[in-house]
Parts: structure tokens; sequence; C-alpha cells
């Protein structure tokens, strides 16, 4: 009991730190385009978390960085490259397509087309396997009489 | 017919531990550099032992020079700093300290107790610079050329092999 009353405040805690601002006076519209851009953005300290996620030194100076060029009047495409400019395609969480990100984009859709070409392939084969001969057939009457006579050198 | 039910998922398997044992022996902290190739980005700082210097790396144009992004706070910069120390004593190029975003005290202290290898250090207090420089895993070390192009980046520290067999030849050929 005493455990799950720590976990909860703690939880608490967590929420009651998210929720504080980083900046003194929170600009509505400066912040929505901040949360759209940082969320687009990797941080390359954590890397599997975004600029808006992570809790590293450096995400939060490159928030400041953002917020500072959304007031400077700079077009989310321009922060994006300005980001791109000094990290490279590896910050973007939609890296664009060129030689050098075709097989990361290409690469999934090849492998289902390999994977749906393959399946196809297997379902063709059962179906053909599955065609019995006919009851009148002469392929039938010769197995027939294949299963009928017994190899005498066999001791069953 | 039935030899193929065998090879095709031998061979998907193969190619896939292929993939998988490189991506092993990959460091996913080192990303590809935009800045190799690009001139310095400019800038103009304070030094961290007298505030009424500055630098500018446009003062080291003519010269092949090392730009080491260090701080007292950083653990992994303690494991490079003999090299450095050492490297400056054979003064093969000058190298530039890039102090991110340490307490000017602290840095001062710092180079005091382990040797100072830095021809100077720029004090960069709130990290702008290291941001312009991509810097995001201190120490980063940037090899730069006579006409001020960034020809190598050292993400984290440097290893006696990555100073043996990248960054000294890298500066004969420069011309150091």
């Amino acid at each position: 009991m005493r455990l799950l009353v720590a976990i909860v405040a703690f939880g608490l805690a967590g929420l009651a730190f998210g929720q504080a601002s980083e900046v003194a006076h929170p600009d509505a519209a400066v912040e929505g385009r901040l949360k759209g851009l940082a969320e687009e953005l990797r941080c390359l300290v954590c890397q599997n978390q975004t600029i808006a996620d992570s809790n590293a030194p450096l995400a939060l100076d490159l928030r400041n960085q953002i917020r500072t060029q959304i007031a400077e009047g700079r077009s989310d495409s321009q922060i994006r490259e300005y980001m791109v400019d000094r990290y490279g395609d590896f910050v973007l969480y939609r890296p664009p397509f060129k030689a050098s990100t075709a097989l990361l984009w290409a690469g999934p859709f090849a492998l289902l087309l390999f994977g749906a070409g393959i399946a196809i392939a297997i379902m063709r084969r059962r179906g053909r396997a599955r065609s019995v001969p006919r009851e009148d057939s002469k392929a039938r009457a010769e197995v027939a009489s294949l299963l009928e006579t017994r190899d005498p050198a066999r001791r069953d | 017919m039935k030899a193929l039910k065998f090879v095709i998922p031998l061979a998907v398997f193969a190619l896939l531990a292929a993939f998988l044992a490189v991506g092993l022996t990959r460091d996913p902290r080192q990303i590809p550099s935009p800045f190799i190739g690009k001139a310095a980005p400019a800038f103009r700082l304070e030094q961290l032992h007298d505030e009424k210097l500055a630098f500018a790396p446009a003062d080291m144009r003519g010269k092949v020079w090392l730009l080491n992004v260090w701080a007292s706070w950083c653990v992994s910069c303690r494991v490079e700093h003999p090299l450095l120390v050492e490297m400056s004593k054979s003064h093969v190029v000058p190298i530039i300290g890039l102090n991110y975003k340490d307490k000017r005290d602290d840095g001062v202290q710092w180079l005091a107790r382990f040797g100072n290898p830095y021809s100077l250090s720029a004090f960069d207090v709130d990290g702008k610079v290291g941001i312009d420089y991509g810097v995001y895993g201190v120490p980063e070390t940037f090899v730069i050329d006579k006409e001020g192009v960034i020809r190598y980046k050292q993400i984290g520290p440097i290893t006696p092999e990555a100073l043996d067999k990248t960054i000294l030849p890298l500066l004969k050929t420069l011309g150091a």
C-alpha cells in the first residue's frame, strides 16, 4: 500500500514537472508551432526521443533556439533546414527521399512485394496439389493397380 | 524444388544475420556529419582565461588546426585529455578549445588540474556556437584546414587508434 502511494506520488510529481513551462510567458501560437516542429525532430543525445519529449540539455537548447527563430519570423521549413544544416538528415523523423535514403523508404515495400510473391507462389502450388485425378481417369487406375501389386522384396 | 524450400529461409536468415552483424559493429552515436567539406561556421567568443580577449576561427586562416569541444562537467573529456596534452607537447598543430556550456571558474580549474593542451579556449557559455557546429556529444573534435574548411569530425573522445590511423595522417596530407 505504502509502495502504491509512493508510486502515485512520484507519478504526480512527474506530471507537475511536465507541466511546468520552460519559458516565463509562453505564447500559445509559438508553443503550438514549436510542438509541431519539435515532434518531428530527433534528439541527438537520446536518439529515440524527439526534441519535444527529451529532457536532455541539448534538446532544451534546441527548443529555445526554435522559439527564437519563430519569434524572428522564420518559416517551419527554414527552421527545419537550420537543423539539417547542423545535424544532417538524421534529425528528421521524416527524412527526404534521395539516393542515400532510397533503401530506407523503398525497403519495406520491396520486402512486402517479395513476401507477397512468395505467398502467391505457395498458394498456387497448393491449389495445384489439391487437384486429385478424377475417379474414372487413367492416372487413377494406374495408382490403384500400383497399390494393389505388392513389392515381393518388401516385408510388411 | 524441395531444396529451395530450405534454401530460401536460410538465405533470408543469412542476409538478415549479415545486416545485424554489421549493425552491431557500428556506433549509433556516429552520425555522418553534414559539416565535412564545408567552411567552419564563423563565431566570435570571449576567451576562457581572459574575457577581454576574443577568438574567431578567421584568426586561424592559413593554419591547420583542431577545434576541440570540451567542458569540466564532461566525464569522457578526461579520457581523451592526456592524449591532447601529449599532442600539444609535440606541437603538431595548434589545438583550440571550445569550452562548452561551462562555468568559467570550473573550466579554468579543470585545466589547471589536468593540464592545458590548448593554445586558447573560447568560452561558449550558452552553447550557441556548439549548436552552430552541430555538437551533441562532448567531446568532439574538428580538423580544420588552411582555408577554414572542416575536414574531419571526431564525435566522442579521440582514441589512440583514431589519432594514429585517421587524424595524424589527415593532418599530414593537409600540410600541417
